[in-house]
């Protein structure tokens, strides 16, 4: 009688098991795990080679000058990060392992510790983006508030797959968590990295519909800049959709006594 | 089926419905059950209190021979571990604190060499008031901290940490070649729960190719960063790091690059669990199945210490032994991997060269009446002995009492130049011994390279280095040491200034506390040696290198052989012995210049490999290495040490002293020992420190009596004494992995 209550019990935790298995994962491919970050080593191709000579822009040599003054001399270390945006801005978006080995030759570590650090962060791309870097929120809210459709329907606006460049290179899409705009979830953030390091900017779209990413994808396309933050006409920045219904008139002072009575 | 059953439960004499009932403990499932009210500090507290036991238990020896040096009594700290009182120097961690009381706390990413990361979490351990358990290894002791490290919290925390290193180690000991001497086996079946509740898929990781050595199964790794921290704090070479965030970590080198260190094999026994193995054993040899013999390495003149596995006659690998004062727990990877080199090119029996210039195998009793006749046949001082660079003492000092016997006085060492100076054990030792190296605070190599000359020396400079920001000046050829250092110049030049007080490095070695010089022992094989030891005798005088409590006058040498040579008085009598030599004794020597030996020489090669000398030998004797006898080694910091016979040696070779031996007695003029016994009696007449075994005879007289005279110095720079640090000796010239090694990573 045991035996047969056991093996009623393995059949239903594997039922459990493959229900699991199979359930769909918005915006992957069948790999069974997912990771934040693309491969973790280098793979040399003609645009991304340790023999490709890079440099800091001339407007950036003083701009990374200017950071490294932020840190002690002996712990030039400490700028490995700003060190890697900025290169990264320069160089349209992502880092080829040369502009990081330019980064250790700066703050005078091996490579490898510049490595570790770029591939630790999500936000340092190792691969090739497109201008605008779209980045679509997935992280609990957003995903609750419908991230994975937005996601979809950028993805089938742009024909690509994730992390995968449009034909004109103008457009990428890669997922990023929380970036703190839980109120008005969903979001997604634009990075645009085609006016290089001076024009680069970093927006939050918010209260996105995935009508609504497609146009703000649109007016990109066309040059135009659109409306930064909340999507939702009827909110004014993380405020309730048409307008306040609490907190209306001034707000009551806090209970003290009457200083001025004194 | 069912009536086999029945019949096997009614046979064991249990009553079917008992062993059915659910409270029978066999027929229950086993979870990890959890025990919550004993998770509380406090609770336990009480719950181990509850307990009868007595106040203080017994003391237990530390583990490992953990050592407690305590400078002054303030500086002690009491704590409790277990309940019992132990007595450690402030500063130390909980970790070490357990280990001097006796508890051996599990522990992967903590290794006491290396920095401290706290990543793996094994160690963690209870401590009284601290709501959470602590890791230790990362948590200073502090005064009357009471520490726990067998209850419920910890043994719940350890198991609970191993089922989170486990979850994406594959299980696959049975095809890992660390199966059986893996920590995370050992301390997986001693902390860890006997299931896991991980049911995803696990991770896989791409190997990497870290070169010939190290073969990597980069899914096995549980990143604990031994490698990473041994890579960039001991071996110097910031290869190694930690890429990727998360469950997609893994231990890399990002850009494809090989490891180019010659330390790099001693990550293999750093890695706690099997993801970097040896490369050249790999699926040879399980490790319960080998014969292990300590004994001591002899391709350079370290003698690091080590344990050669073998199994039948074969020997399967070299690891290290601890000894704090030679090698710490490292070696080389010329000493780990050069193995091989002993199962190829071996000579098995003595052979002589017939006329048409072919070797012919002889018998041993042909060979040394051949021999023996050739010997009488030229004059004695014609008769010239060479010992290699791989002779132990006692078949040097039968040599040379053998042809001193036979009339000639011309016995050398290679390596040691063509006039050495042995009076003076001060002259080609290192004086301040190579643990002491750690007190210096300022180095000065001279023609040294100890990166490829002396690699554990190497490493201790460089922890100096790290450690104390000590300061590094070298002359030499351009050379890549692995740690900070000032190229002064190439050459004598630059000595002579430093001498006469004019190069600005003088104001560095001046204000120096404890300055090093050390002298390569490249510089031996210069007609110029005496005028660069005048010189460097100068700059120790200046710099007072050389006090009571002091010196740091240093000659490092390159051979296993050299100093016993010296310290037996192997000097040959004439200049250009070689050159005028009819008889030719070359006992392994295959490094010395045989250019200048005229055609009708007679040569006879002794040795085991068949390398470079045997193209010129006329006959050869062929004998046992150094993992097949028993022989005394003398490093280069005056330290006697002993090999022990590992395996069987091969064919009719024989140890080279009973050759010696043999010959003697042949060519009638008998030595009079017959044992290894005898033949140390007689050591002990000529040099009695090389039968203090494990023992440093410190040089007692010092460079100051010697004559001063005038010398001539060439200007011409100093040269590399290593061409090939993985091809050095006979043994590793033969070696498949040595040649490997030069190949992959000596390419520019």
């Amino acid at each position: 009688m045991i035996a047969s209550t056991g093996r009623l019990v393995g059949r239903r935790l594997s039922e459990i098991r493959h229900i699991f298995r199979q359930s769909p994962i918005v915006g992957s491919s069948n790999a069974p795990r997912r990771f934040s970050t693309a491969l973790n080593y280098h793979i040399d191709s003609p645009d991304n080679n340790p023999d490709m000579p890079w440099e800091f822009s001339e407007a950036n040599k003083e701009r990374a000058k200017e950071i490294l003054s932020h840190y002690p001399s002996n712990y030039k270390q400490s700028a490995v990060i700003p060190l890697l945006d900025l290169a990264q801005q320069q160089h349209g978006g992502w880092l080829p392992v040369s502009a990081m080995n330019a980064v250790a030759k700066v703050i005078e570590v091996a490579p490898i510790r510049v490595y570790e650090v770029a591939t630790f962060y999500s936000m340092f791309n190792r691969t090739n983006v497109g201008k605008y870097h779209l980045l679509v929120c997935g992280t609990t809210p957003c995903m609750i508030r419908g991230s994975r459709g937005i996601e979809e329907a950028l993805l089938k606006h742009l024909g690509v797959k994730r992390n995968e460049v449009t034909k004109d290179g103008m457009f990428s899409v890669g997922e990023m968590e929380c970036m703190g705009c839980c109120v008005n979830a969903p979001m997604i953030t634009v990075a645009d990295y085609s006016k290089g390091s001076e024009g680069y900017t970093y927006n939050y779209y918010e209260d996105v519909t995935p009508e609504r990413v497609v146009d703000i994808v649109e007016m990109l396309k066309r040059g135009e800049t659109p409306p930064v933050g909340t999507q939702n006409k009827l909110r004014i920045r993380g405020g309730p959709e048409g307008g306040n219904t609490t907190l209306l008139g001034e707000p009551k002072p806090p209970q003290c006594r009457d200083l001025d009575a004194c | 089926m069912g009536f086999f059953v029945l019949r096997a439960l009614q046979r064991s004499r249990t009553p079917l419905s008992r062993l059915l009932s659910p409270q029978n403990p066999t027929f229950q499932s086993r979870w990890i059950t959890s025990t919550t009210d004993l998770h509380k500090p406090e609770a336990s507290a009480a719950a181990a209190s509850e307990a009868p036991r007595p106040e203080i238990p017994p003391p237990r020896t530390p583990v490992g021979g953990a050592r407690v040096h305590i400078s002054s009594p303030e500086d002690a700290i009491e704590v409790f571990v277990d309940g019992y009182p132990v007595k450690i120097p402030k500063g130390m961690t909980v970790l070490q604190a357990c280990e001097v009381a006796g508890v051996d706390i599990p522990r992967f990413c903590y290794h006491s060499r290396l920095s401290i990361a706290g990543n793996c979490r094994m160690c963690l351990v209870e401590v009284e008031k601290s709501p959470k358990p602590v890791a230790s290894c990362a948590m200073p002791a502090l005064p009357g901290m009471k520490i726990k490290t067998n209850t419920p919290v910890a043994k719940k925390a350890r198991e609970g940490v191993m089922e989170f290193l486990l979850m994406n180690h594959p299980l696959d000991c049975p095809i890992c070649d660390q199966g059986g001497e893996c920590d995370l086996q050992d301390q997986s079946m001693a902390f860890g729960s006997d299931r896991g509740r991980f049911t995803e898929m696990k991770r896989s990781v791409v190997d990497k190719n870290l070169g010939p050595l190290v073969k990597t199964v980069m899914t096995r790794c549980i990143q604990c960063t031994r490698c990473v921290r041994f890579a960039t704090e001991v071996a110097g070479v910031q290869d190694l790091g930690m890429l990727g965030r998360g469950s997609g970590e893994e231990i890399g080198t990002y850009v494809e690059k090989l490891m180019t260190s010659e330390l790099s094999g001693n990550v293999i026994d750093i890695c706690p669990v099997g993801a970097l193995t040896s490369k050249p054993f790999a699926f040879k040899a399980r490790n319960w199945e080998m014969k292990g013999t300590e004994t001591i390495d002899v391709t350079d003149a370290v003698g690091s210490n080590i344990r050669v596995d073998s199994r039948g006659p074969e020997v399967m690998r070299v690891v290290p032994r601890l000894n704090e004062d030679i090698n710490e727990e490292w070696i080389s990877d010329k000493t780990r991997f050069f193995y091989d080199g002993l199962k190829r090119q071996r000579l098995n029996d003595p052979m002589i060269r017939g006329p048409d210039g072919r070797f012919k195998s002889v018998s041993w009793r042909d060979a040394l009446a051949v021999v023996a006749e050739v010997m009488h046949q030229v004059k004695p001082e014609e008769i010239v002995g060479i010992a290699g660079q791989l002779s132990d003492a006692e078949s040097m000092i039968a040599l040379k009492d053998f042809l001193n016997k036979m009339g000639s006085n011309n016995v050398l060492c290679e390596g040691n130049g063509i006039h050495p100076h042995a009076d003076l054990r001060s002259n080609f030792l290192l004086n301040t011994n190579i643990g002491g190296l750690e007190r210096a605070d300022v180095f000065l190599l001279v023609g040294s390279q100890p990166r490829i000359e002396a690699p554990m020396v190497n490493a201790r400079i460089r922890k100096t280095v790290r450690a104390t920001h000590a300061k590094v000046a070298y002359i030499g050829p351009p050379t890549d040491l692995n740690y900070d250092h000032q190229h002064l110049g190439e050459g004598p030049q630059t000595l002579l200034e430093i001498a006469e007080g004019r190069h600005p490095f003088c104001s560095t070695l001046l204000s120096a506390k404890n300055p090093a010089i050390i002298i390569g022992a490249g510089i031996f094989e210069r007609n110029d040696r005496d005028a660069i030891f005048a010189a460097v005798e100068t700059i120790a005088k200046h710099s007072k290198a050389i006090r009571p409590d002091w010196n740091g006058f240093n000659v490092l040498l390159l051979n296993a052989a050299q100093a016993a040579a010296l310290d037996l008085g192997l000097i040959p009598e004439s200049k250009n012995c070689i050159g005028s030599a009819k008889f030719l004794y070359l006992m392994g020597a295959d490094d010395v210049n045989l250019e200048g030996v005229s055609n009708d020489a007679f040569v006879l090669y002794q040795g085991h490999h068949g390398d470079r000398s045997v193209y010129r030998a006329n006959i050869i004797f062929p004998s046992s290495a150094f993992t097949e006898k028993e022989g005394t080694y003398e490093n280069t910091e005056g330290c006697a040490q002993q090999t022990v016979p590992a395996v069987p040696t091969v064919g009719d070779a024989r140890d080279d002293w009973k050759i010696v031996r043999a010959l003697s007695e042949v060519a009638g003029s008998c030595l009079p020992y017959d044992s290894l016994a005898a033949i140390r009696a007689r050591i002990r007449a000529v040099a009695p420190n090389l039968l203090s075994t494990d023992e440093r005879e410190p040089a007692t007289v010092s460079a100051d009596v010697k004559p001063e005279f005038q010398y001539n110095m060439s200007m011409s720079g100093f040269k590399s004494a290593v061409e090939n640090f993985y091809m050095t000796d006979s043994i590793s010239r033969a070696s498949k992995i040595m040649a490997q090694c030069s190949a992959s990573l000596l390419k520019k």
